[in-house]
């Protein structure tokens, strides 16, 4: 098992949690995995992305020249990653901020408006549970339980009264691509 | 698997330090190392040690000059700039024969630079960045892994070698979470530190000092110095390696280029090529003896760094004209992923590059 997911959005979209979660809940299935960031100084509005690599051998290159999922939270770094994707990789869209791209054709496209999903749930910054959600549901590299049970490390104490909308946001997602799924 | 943590390098290298029962540390503030000084503001008092920060890089290591003349595990972390204002510090401690680790979170450079990865202080670590004739013991962790093991082996050769340690580290290795074993299983020996200056009750005065006006005094602490890096050539170099046996190309990188090189290695032998990695852990001493052998044996070297060719030089030296060194770097906060270097690779063996991004004209037109 060798996965790569780079995760992109705006500084403030939760790109970094995203990742995290997928880190932590991967060390808690006890295997490999990289996590690492590239930001602006910027902490909200400017760009962020961050790329895991879970695998059950060790991991060389924590860097990604072409990762099996984009997970794209808005148009600039949709327009950015999709052309890196690997040949007949995934790319996730949250239609709520982007239009998918037209030219990936072998890459299997998922559109979820992610961030309508979230704000019909109370609040719109969960759209990316919603998006993790649908990715965990499809790619399974991890389980949706383990990202749960990793919620309480990756977030601040602050944030923990948080944590019951990201479970939802998260749960949504997944039922979406469930969904998708059966079609 | 109680003790296994997802962490940061930066945070790896306070654990490290803990573990290594430092005593002292001083610092301040610059990213992308921030973690170290945030995360050891609390570790340090709660484990009986000195947390403090300083008004400046300069006073920083000063602090460090100074709990180390007392006998104390002394460290300091910061990132190139920061590093650089420290120079001075480091060839006065070095001079002094004291021991003392300085932790290196490079960042793109020259000048104020940005917060990226970068190795482009690799001459400033290694060929002495202070004035005088002096070398730092440096080590380069490529994991957060060895971020945690290397911190108490900086200490114990600093203290073997009563010379500054250097961890040098990039901000990808900083930055970047990782699965690491928490198991404090060190072997910590205590040094017998009769030179600290502690209060001479009972004894003569100690007197630390590299102010010596007499020529021959000042070229036999000189003679004293350079023997003491020779042993450390002889005992300390460390490197690993990947897939060389049989390798006609042989990768050399320290750091995170070197875990791209790992996954480039694996990508270049499923095409054929006989590629393999020579990882240099200790930078210097450097392993050159190492190098010059599969030089001998006729392997040609390619030296990869996120710099404009640093490293490159110490390989050159070590091959001495009996091999081909090539050289692959990028600058400035640029990261080469493994695809860049693949096709550098694939030159070398007179083959077509290949592409990990979808071929633009293909792309519609907005």
């Amino acid at each position: 098992m060798h996965h790569e997911v780079r995760i992109a959005g705006m500084g403030g979209q939760g790109i970094m949690l995203a990742g995290q979660l997928l880190a932590y809940a991967t060390v808690i299935e006890d295997r490999n995995v990289v996590w690492f960031p590239a930001y602006g100084p910027e902490t909200r509005g400017g760009t962020a992305d961050c790329t895991v690599i879970m695998s059950t051998e060790e991991i060389g290159s924590p860097v990604s020249s072409s990762p099996h999922t984009l997970i794209a939270m808005n148009q600039l770094l949709l327009d950015k990653f999709a052309p890196e994707v690997r040949r007949e990789g995934l790319i996730l869209v949250n239609t709520s901020l982007a239009k998918a791209p037209d030219y990936r054709k072998d890459c299997r496209i998922v559109e979820i408006p992610a961030t309508d999903i979230a704000a019909e749930l109370g609040n719109a910054k969960a759209a990316n549970m919603v998006l993790l959600g649908a990715y965990v549901q499809m790619v399974k590299p991890v389980s949706l339980d383990s990202i749960e049970k990793s919620m309480k490390e990756a977030l601040p104490k602050r944030n923990h009264s948080f944590i019951p909308l990201n479970v939802a946001a998260l749960m949504k997602g997944a039922e979406i691509a469930a969904g998708m799924d059966l079609g | 698997m109680t003790t296994r943590k997802l962490i940061k390098g930066n945070i790896a290298i306070c654990h490290g330090a803990v573990a290594a029962k430092c005593d002292a540390f001083f610092g301040y503030p610059i990213t992308p190392q921030n973690e170290i000084p945030e995360l050891m503001s609390d570790l340090m008092p709660a484990n009986g040690g000195i947390f403090l920060q300083a008004e400046s890089e300069i006073s920083a290591i000063s602090m460090v000059y100074g709990a180390a003349c007392a006998g104390k595990r002394a460290m300091t972390s910061s990132s190139s700039p920061g590093i650089s204002l420290k120079q001075e510090g480091i060839s006065y401690i070095a001079a002094c024969e004291l021991p003392c680790v300085i932790v290196n979170v490079q960042r793109g450079g020259p000048g104020l630079g940005n917060t990226l990865p970068s190795q482009a202080d690799y001459f400033q670590t290694v060929k002495g960045g202070g004035h005088g004739d002096y070398k730092m013991l440096t080590l380069a962790p490529w994991s957060a892994q060895e971020c945690y093991e290397f911190m108490p082996l900086a200490f114990d050769l600093a203290d073997r070698y009563q010379n500054p340690a250097m961890i040098l580290m990039d901000a990808i290795v900083g930055q970047m979470l990782e699965p690491v074993d928490l198991h404090n299983n060190f072997e910590i020996c205590d040094y017998s530190k009769s030179w600290a200056t502690i209060g001479a009750r009972g004894r003569a005065h100690n007197i630390i000092n590299s102010l010596w006006i007499d020529p021959e005094v000042m070229e036999n602490l000189n003679l004293r110095m350079q023997a003491k890096y020779a042993a450390a050539q002889l005992h300390e170099t460390r490197y690993a390696e990947y897939r060389t046996d049989d390798a006609e190309l042989i990768l050399v990188a320290y750091g995170s280029p070197a875990r791209i090189a790992k996954t480039v290695v694996d990508m270049a032998r499923d095409e054929g090529m006989a590629v393999g990695l020579l990882r240099p852990i200790t930078l210097f001493p450097f392993p050159s003896a190492r190098i010059a052998e599969y030089a001998k044996n006729g392997s040609r070297f390619m030296a990869l760094e996120m710099s404009a060719g640093q490293m490159v030089e110490d390989v050159r030296l070590a091959v001495n004209g009996m091999a081909d060194v090539a050289f692959y770097g990028r600058t400035g906060g640029v990261v080469p992923t493994p695809t860049d270097i693949l096709n550098v690779v694939r030159a070398s063996f007179s083959k077509p590059p290949v592409f990990s991004s979808y071929p633009s004209e293909r792309r519609s037109v907005k």
